[in-house]
């Protein structure tokens, strides 16, 4: 594993020599710590393009509040080499190679990290990035008459089911499941500050279903989402009709169920795969309908996709809904 | 045809039925769960079946898959 470089002498005193804390520089005064964890088990075949998955996974927490990561500590969980265990160590090595080449492409730094030993293949980073507090956007921020644009489609919970299925069409799937899931969303924090914007968050377990009520109901809003809008990577809709939609995303519908309202002309199959478990998804940001073609204007000219998806309404009779157009 | 999937998970039951879908003998699918349900409905319906779902009680259904 290389660790990701240290351009700016971050770390002060780093870990090479079995210290088991690092003394790492302050940020910058005026600027805010945003912290978070979030750690996956294996999603596809590919232990690289996994640790890759998880390392986007995990920096998206702080790219969706706008901010920059600064350093991550690695957290691994595997099973130590033993008669019972057939995974070799190699398949470490490859999860962390995968998450380091994420890490130095955001541009934090590696601040050490744990690996416990269980039956269970797990891996995820806690990551410490820099925002400036007055800029950062937040989930209970939404504004009625904002236009929501999703910046990754939507469909990995299928896929990997899919591909768990050993489906026809699981290769290709992966492929293009791991396109999306290792893709930073660095771009999107980029025009959440460029543009000042107020609210955002990324598109993770809950799918955009949940996620958005999420933030319907913190901003004490309606968000009304129109499916026939809703992107969805190749071969989701195919695969989801033969069956091949995971628990959890059923589960995502079903607890939302009360507080969602879905219209008669919206299509059943693609209201359901609005609840899609998302792995790694693209940032939902919220920008007045006003600056809605700057937005994507910005998005595109940094080469990051630009789907709007719905808008957010005012409370129906005192109550946050979301609502499936 | 009898095919149970109680205590199994997605994408198992599915798996399980597909083959028999390409026929037109009827099958029964024992579910005890509503992804199961859902997924094997779907599954059913993609290939021109039709569906009817009967309580069993304790959480399991049976599916009546009819061509």
């Amino acid at each position: 594993m290389t660790p990701p470089p240290d351009r700016e002498g971050r770390i002060l005193h780093g870990f090479s020599n079995n210290e088991d804390a690092v003394l790492i520089k302050a940020p910058p005064a005026g600027l805010a710590l945003v912290q978070t964890v979030d750690i996956l088990g294996p999603i596809g075949n590919d232990a690289r393009l996994f640790g890759q998955t998880a390392a986007a996974n995990a920096l998206s927490d702080v790219y969706a509040m706008g901010g920059q990561p600064w350093s991550v500590m690695n957290i691994a969980a595997f099973p130590s080499p033993s008669a019972e265990s057939d995974t070799p160590m190699s398949v470490l090595a490859d999860i962390l190679s995968g998450a380091m080449e994420k890490v130095a492409e955001s541009g934090a730094v590696l601040a050490g990290g744990h690996t416990l030993d269980d039956e269970w293949i797990k891996f995820g980073l806690s990551v410490t990035g820099v925002v400036d507090p007055g800029r950062a956007t937040k989930n209970d921020a939404l504004q009625v008459g904002d236009a929501l644009i999703l910046t990754k489609p939507l469909g990995t919970g299928v896929l990997a089911t899919a591909i768990k299925a050993r489906w026809p069409g699981g290769d290709e799937a992966e492929r293009e499941m791991y396109r999306w899931t290792t893709r930073l969303n660095a771009h999107g924090a980029e025009v959440i500050r460029a543009m000042g914007l107020k609210a955002a968050t990324d598109i993770t377990g809950f799918g955009l279903g949940g996620h958005v009520l999420e933030m319907a109901r913190g901003s004490r809003v309606c968000v009304e989402l129109e499916t026939s809008l809703l992107p969805f990577m190749p071969q989701v809709e195919d695969f989801a009709s033969c069956g091949l939609i995971p628990a959890g995303t059923y589960r995502n519908r079903d607890y939302c169920a009360c507080r969602t309202i879905v219209s008669e002309n919206a299509d059943e199959l693609r209201a359901t795969l609005a609840f899609d478990a998302q792995t790694s998804g693209g940032l939902l940001l919220a920008v007045p309908e006003a600056r809605r073609e700057e937005a994507c204007e910005r998005l595109a000219a940094l080469g990051e996709p630009a789907f709007f998806v719905g808008r957010v309404l005012p409370l129906r009779e005192g109550k946050s809904r979301l609502i499936l157009a | 045809m009898l095919i149970d999937t109680r205590g199994l998970s997605c994408p198992q039951p599915v798996l399980m039925v597909y083959p028999h879908l390409s026929g037109s003998e009827p099958v029964d699918v024992l579910v005890d769960n509503t992804t199961s349900q859902e997924n094997v409905s779907r599954a059913a319906a993609k290939n021109g079946w039709k569906v009817e779902a009967r309580e069993e009680g304790d959480g399991i259904v049976r599916l009546e898959l009819r061509k």
